[in-house]
């Protein structure tokens, strides 16, 4: 049957096919390591920001916590291949694993609260995650975790100097979490997902089974967030607390999707081709650590984008009926 | 005819006030009962007692002789009863056509099957016009069109409508009663919500009217506006002693 809704999702996945081979090609003609890293952060975030926006996006349940799985996911696949000699990509499916656990076990109490309730539990969950490895000295506490080179091969995700291989690992990763929700979209879960955000009571009454909803959209979100934080622990060669668990990384990972456009297929990814670059020029010329004005930053650019553009940046490239969406 | 829907002594409070005391009565296969009474009456509680949204304190509601009381909407919504609602629950961020056709996965686990299912529904109750608008672009009369709309794409056996004629124009809510009776004539079973006597009492077989939370009277049409109680109730004493 050919109709808006087949169609449209058949045109997005022709951009993404496009899209996807253009960011093959783009690293090629760049030599410079500094921007090769930009790129990959930024993609990294992409996917990051597209997991987080799978939970608190299509199903609207607010996540500010989502560094935990992130943390928890760079945790145990570093752990693995440190300890057990477990080759990274496996040992990130195994810290995906964990962390969509984190992401259930957070959930079963916490769904139950309503709206801002849970926004606020994922604050305080990720809080004590923090604290919690901050003083587990078995996995390395306040000093972390140093990732020991054994060789470059794609098997230890290890690369000495070559950003390129790292580029098309986060490249796959961000393309594997565009298409997960390209699925959800067009899939049951997808509708009963965004009925259980705009209304819950309504949803309810056509058989739509809400904390289950809201359990699964947790578990996908919290797994492939938890790969993203294994493939940076790879990536950096070494994690601590403060940059894997902090409150911080939690707002990064939403905030690409807020800024782009919350629960949509786009949002997260030019929210972070805005934010991340943005990111990495204000700490550079501003300074980063401590002086705080590149959060500010951040900070102006919400309240601008909340004002001029609540659906988010990706509203500008729509036609027709979003622009009525304030009304 | 056998009873599809039974309504046995059922009571719900909340905190110190009772807004259903003990109240019974059958609603017949492919019947349009009214549920009438002034506000505050227990019309919209009873209809949250019967759609699953809360569990009555005591009292059973049977549906096919099955008991779906106390449940939750899950059950009630798979045993085939279906809601609209006083005010209007769209899903604003969604168009029509995804409107109902979350109605319609509940019956159908491809998004094909879903999708068909929906445009069917949604031609059925004369929005095929609309079918790729947003719903938050809609008229309120379109609204309350896409409400019986997705609540019918769950292919309820009983469907409950919670005042879907108020607010209407004159024009609208003569389409409103149109569409009733052809949600009527599809062999589903309806339970009405009004205010509006002289639009209700044409289009149903019996009323039950509620007052204060307990059942005033129940008869056909002509009983019911008759009936010094609901006289009494609606108009004040001064009028019921004819």
């Amino acid at each position: 049957m050919d109709n808006t809704i087949t169609r449209r999702r058949r045109h997005e996945l022709l951009i993404g096919a496009v899209l996807l081979a253009a960011l093959a090609v783009l690293p090629l003609p760049i030599h410079d390591v500094y921007t090769r890293n930009l790129i990959i952060i930024t993609l990294l975030f992409a996917g990051l920001s597209q997991a987080w926006n799978i939970l608190g996006g299509y199903c609207g349940q607010i996540s500010l916590g989502h560094s935990l799985y992130f943390g928890v996911g760079a945790y145990v696949s570093t752990l693995l291949f440190v300890g057990g000699h477990i080759p990274p990509p496996l040992g990130m499916i195994a810290g995906g694993l964990v962390a969509a656990s984190m992401a259930l076990l957070v959930g079963w109490p916490c769904f139950r609260l309503s709206g801002h309730y849970y926004a606020i539990a994922t604050v305080v969950v990720q809080e004590i995650g923090y604290l919690l490895f901050l003083n587990w000295d078995w996995v390395g506490g306040a000093s972390g975790v140093y990732v020991p080179f054994r060789g470059e091969s794609w098997m230890n995700l290890q690369f000495r100097t070559a950003k390129l291989p790292y580029h098309y690992v986060v490249l796959g990763f961000a393309a594997l979490t565009w298409l997960v929700a390209w699925w959800i979209e067009g899939s049951r879960w997808g509708f009963s997902w965004r009925a259980v955000k705009d209304d819950v009571v309504a949803a309810r009454s056509l058989g739509v089974r809400i904390f289950q909803s809201k359990m699964i959209a947790a578990a996908i979100s919290g797994f492939f967030t938890g790969i993203g934080g294994a493939i940076f622990a790879q990536y950096v060669g070494y994690i601590d607390p403060d940059s894997i668990l902090s409150g911080q990384l939690a707002i990064l990972i939403a905030l690409p999707a807020v800024l782009g456009g919350v629960g949509t297929l786009w949002g997260p990814f030019i929210g972070a081709a805005v934010l991340i670059p943005l990111r990495e020029l204000s700490s550079s010329y501003l300074g980063s650590s401590g002086s705080g004005l590149d959060l500010m930053l951040y900070g102006a650019l919400i309240m601008g984008v909340a004002l001029l553009r609540p659906q988010g940046l990706g509203s500008l490239f729509k036609r027709g009926d979003s622009h009525a969406r304030t009304a | 005819m056998p009873a599809l829907l039974e309504v046995r002594c059922v009571s719900k409070s909340f905190g110190g006030v009772a807004a259903n005391v003990d109240i019974s009565f059958d609603v017949a296969e492919g019947e349009i009962l009214g549920l009438l009474g002034p506000n505050g009456a227990g019309k919209t509680s009873l209809f949250n007692s019967i759609s699953g949204e809360v569990s009555p304190d005591q009292g059973d509601i049977l549906l096919g002789g099955k008991q779906v009381s106390g449940k939750g909407p899950f059950a009630c919504a798979a045993a085939g009863i279906a809601r609209t609602f006083q005010v209007v629950r769209s899903f604003e961020s969604m168009s029509v056509l995804e409107n109902v056709m979350v109605g319609a996965f509940s019956r159908h686990a491809s998004s094909k099957a879903a999708m068909q299912a929906a445009y069917a529904t949604i031609e059925f109750c004369g929005l095929s016009a609309r079918a790729d608008s947003p719903a938050h672009l809609l008229s309120p009369a379109e609204k309350r069109r896409l409400e019986v709309a997705r609540a019918l794409a769950t292919e309820p056996r009983v469907l409950l409508l919670d005042e879907m004629l108020t607010g209407l124009t004159p024009t609208e809510a003569q389409g409103g009663v149109q569409l009733v009776r052809d949600v009527q004539a599809r062999g589903v079973t309806i339970i009405m919500v009004e205010h509006v006597m002289e639009v209700v009492l044409p289009l149903v077989s019996r009323a039950v009217v509620l007052n204060l939370g307990r059942v005033l009277t129940i008869g056909s049409p002509a009983e019911i506006v008759k009936h010094p109680d609901v006289i009494r109730a609606y108009l004040g004493d001064r009028y019921a002693a004819h």
